[in-house]
C-alpha cells in the first residue's frame, strides 16, 4: 500500500478543487478532518472491502458519517481508497452525479451506506448497527463522526444517554472538536461546556486526541480507543482539529465552514500541497 | 348485498402485535422497538419470547427510527411502534432522510391513529399521518380495516423489502374480514359490487361504509364499495374500473381531509377520469377529548355521514 503519509495532502488537493469547481460544498470541516479520515481508511477500519462493497455491514468495521456536509473529504478517502475511480470526483455535485451534496445512497455510490446531511443523527443509526452486530454475534466495531456543532442537536443526547445506559461498547463515536459551526464558535453560539465531563456522566470512555491533524496521534488515539471497547462502555473521542488545516488562511476560521474558494486561492492552497499520488 | 358478520369486536393494535409474535417465531431477523409503549402497541408477548430481539428504547423516538435503519445494515427487519402521532410528526425528518431517502427496510408501525384514541384529546390523535408519510417517495402506506386484515398486512409487510407505514388503532371494532386471508400490497378489496355510486373507504370507516351501503341498498341505491387498505401505491385500476361504472364517488376516512385518501383518489379522479366526489374526513381541523363514537359522530366519520355523502353526491350527478 501506498506510504499512508502521502495521502492527506493529496486528499486536500482533492477537497479544495472540488469546492472550487462547482463554487459550493463544505471545505473547512473537510480539511480539518483528513488525518482523521486517512486513519480510519487506510488503517484501523477492519474487513472493509472497497471494491466489493455491500449495503449491509455484517462482517466488517463499520463508519457511519453524522455529519454528513464534509462530503468532500469523505468522497476523495473513499476514491482513494478503491470504493470508486478517483476520476469521478470531477463529477461532485454536479447534475446526475453519485457524488451529492450530502451523502446518498440513491445513487449507489460505494462506500456510502445511509444518508445524512439533516444533523443529529448518525449516532441513533450507529446505534443500531452496533446491537445488529451483537445479534449476529459479529465483533466488528462501529465508528461514527460529529461535529460539535452538531452536538447541540437533541437526538444526539438520546443516542448518548442510550448508549451509556446499555452499554453498547461496540461504538466509537468520534467529535470532531474544532470549535467552529457556521454562525461563529461554538462556545459563542451554544457552547457545549465540559464535553468530557458529560460523556463521563452519560457512562461513556473518553480519549482525548490533543492534536487531530497529525496522522500518528490520530493513529494511536483511535487504536487506544478501540482497546477501550468491548469493555462494557461507549467509546467518545475528542478529536481537537482545526477548520481548514492545511491551509494557511483558511486555518482556524469558522468562515470557511462551507464557502468555496476563488481561482485565486486555489492557486495559493495548492501550492502548499504536494501532488504526491495524482489529481484527479 | 353480501351479508358481512362478525362474532366478535377486535383492536386492530392486537392484530398487528399477533402477527409480530408471529413473524418473530418464523424470522430470527425480525426486531420490535419501541418507545416506552410496549403494552399499548401489544408487543408485550414478543418481547417475553424474544428479549434480545426486543427494544424498548425510553422515551426517544427520534433515536428509535435511527435505530432501527442502523438495524437494516445488519440484515435485520425492524418494527418499530409507537403512537401515530410520535412516530410521523414528531419524528418526520429521520424518517424522511434515514428511512425513505435511504431506502432502508424499516417497518413503521403505528397505533393510536385518529380521532378514535378518545378521550387522550388532538395531541395524540394523528389525523395528518397518512398525508406525511405518502408524500415520502418510495414508502407503501396502509391503514387496514379490523384484526384479521392488520395481522394479514404486517405477515405481509415482513415480505416486502423497503420502507413500509402501518396504521392501526385501539378501538374495538367489528373483525369481520376473513381469518388468514392473503393480504396483497397495493390491491383494492371489493366488497359490494354495484353501479350507481362508488364508496372507497380505508381503516375503521371500512365497517361504517358496510352500514352505510347496507341501509343505501335497502333504498335501491346500488353500491360499489371498496376497502382502499393501501394508501400508496394506490390501486389505480380498481378505482378507475369502478368509477367508470358508477360516475360518482365517495371516499370516508379516520383523516384530514388535506393529505388522506380522498385526495389521492381525487387526484387520480382528476388526470384520468373526472367525477363529482364527497370527501367523508375530518375538515381541517384538530380533534378534543370524547369517547371515539362520539368524535365520530360529531366530526362525521360515522355511518350517517357516509350515508349522507351519497345522497349529495348523486344529486351532483
Amino acid at each position: 500500500m501506498t506510504d499512508i503519509n502521502k495521502i492527506p495532502p493529496q486528499i486536500r488537493r482533492d477537497i479544495v478543487r472540488m469546492v472550487h469547481d462547482v463554487q459550493s460544498g463544505h471545505p473547512g470541516g473537510s480539511l480539518g478532518t483528513v488525518e482523521f479520515f486517512t486513519a480510519l481508511f487506510f488503517e484501523i477500519l477492519r474487513d472493509i472491502q472497497p471494491e466489493n462493497f455491500k449495503i449491509e455491514s455484517t462482517g466488517e468495521d463499520t463508519f457511519i458519517l453524522s455529519n454528513g456536509h464534509i462530503t468532500p473529504v469523505y468522497y476523495s478517502t473513499l476514491a482513494r481508497r478503491g470504493f470508486f475511480p478517483v476520476s469521478e470526483l470531477s463529477s461532485f455535485r454536479k447534475l446526475g452525479s453519485r457524488l451529492q451534496g450530502h451523502p446518498s445512497t440513491h445513487d449507489g455510490l460505494p462506500g456510502i451506506r445511509i444518508a445524512s446531511g439533516s444533523l443529529g443523527q448518525g449516532l441513533s443509526v450507529a446505534l443500531g448497527v452496533a446491537q445488529g452486530k451483537k445479534l449476529n454475534l459479529d465483533n466488528h466495531l462501529v465508528y461514527t463522526l460529529h461535529g460539535d456543532g452538531e452536538l447541540q442537536e437533541g437526538q444526539i443526547w438520546e443516542a448518548v444517554l442510550y448508549a451509556g445506559a446499555k452499554g453498547i461498547d461496540n461504538l466509537i463515536a468520534t467529535v470532531d472538536y474544532n470549535n467552529a459551526q457556521i454562525d461563529g464558535k461554538v462556545d459563542d453560539v451554544l457552547s457545549l461546556g465540559d464535553l468530557k465531563a458529560k460523556f463521563k456522566a452519560f457512562n461513556w470512555e473518553v480519549v482525548d486526541i490533543r492534536n487531530g491533524n497529525d496522522l500518528d496521534a490520530v493513529i494511536k488515539g483511535l487504536k487506544e480507543a478501540k482497546n477501550l471497547s468491548g469493555k462494557g462502555k461507549p467509546v467518545a473521542v475528542l478529536l481537537h482539529t482545526k477548520m481548514g488545516f492545511g491551509i494557511d488562511f483558511m486555518e482556524g476560521d469558522y468562515r470557511w465552514h462551507g464557502k468555496a474558494l476563488n481561482d485565486e486561492q486555489l492557486e495559493k492552497a495548492l501550492k502548499q500541497l504536494p501532488e504526491t499520488l495524482g489529481d484527479y | 348485498m353480501k351479508k358481512y358478520t362478525y362474532t366478535e369486536k377486535k383492536d386492530t393494535r392486537s392484530g398487528f402485535g399477533d402477527a409480530l409474535t408471529e413473524l418473530g417465531k418464523k424470522n430470527k431477523n425480525i426486531v420490535a422497538l419501541t418507545a416506552d409503549v410496549a403494552g399499548s402497541v401489544k408487543m408485550n408477548e414478543f418481547a417475553k419470547l424474544f428479549p434480545e430481539r426486543f427494544f424498548d428504547v425510553g422515551i426517544q423516538e427520534a433515536n428509535m427510527i435511527g435505530m432501527a435503519a442502523g438495524f437494516t445494515l445488519e440484515g435485520k427487519i425492524p418494527f418499530a411502534s409507537t403512537f401515530a402521532e410520535f412516530i410521523t410528526g414528531r419524528v418526520y425528518d429521520q424518517i424522511r432522510q434515514a428511512v425513505a431517502y435511504s431506502e432502508k427496510n424499516v417497518k413503521i408501525c403505528a397505533s393510536h391513529a385518529g380521532l378514535t384514541v378518545g378521550e387522550d384529546g388532538a395531541t395524540h390523535q394523528a389525523l395528518e399521518d397518512l398525508g406525511m408519510m405518502k408524500m415520502l417517495p418510495g414508502m407503501v402506506v396502509i391503514n387496514p380495516c379490523d384484526y384479521n386484515q392488520t395481522k394479514a398486512a404486517t405477515l405481509a409487510i415482513a415480505e416486502h423489502k423497503g420502507p413500509v407505514y402501518l396504521r392501526f388503532g385501539r378501538p374495538k371494532v367489528p373483525n369481520f374480514t376473513p381469518e388468514n386471508q392473503k393480504f396483497e400490497i397495493g390491491k383494492a378489496v371489493v366488497l359490494n359490487e354495484g353501479k350507481d355510486v362508488s364508496i372507497f373507504a380505508t381503516g375503521h370507516l371500512v365497517w361504517e361504509a358496510i352500514k352505510a351501503t347496507e341501509k343505501l341498498e335497502a333504498e335501491g341505491i346500488s353500491v360499489d364499495l371498496i376497502n382502499i387498505h393501501t394508501i400508496k401505491p394506490l390501486d389505480k385500476k380498481a378505482v378507475l374500473n369502478s368509477v367508470k361504472k358508477t360516475g360518482a364517488v365517495v371516499t370516508a376516512e379516520e383523516h384530514n381531509r388535506l393529505g388522506g385518501l380522498g385526495e389521492s383518489i381525487s387526484g387520480l379522479l382528476s388526470s384520468e377520469y373526472p367525477a363529482p366526489q364527497e370527501f367523508v374526513a375530518v375538515n381541517d381541523k384538530f380533534g378534543e377529548s370524547g369517547t371515539g363514537d362520539e368524535l365520530m359522530k360529531k366530526y362525521g366519520l360515522d355511518a350517517e355521514s357516509i350515508y349522507q355523502a351519497v345522497k349529495k353526491v348523486l344529486n351532483r350527478k
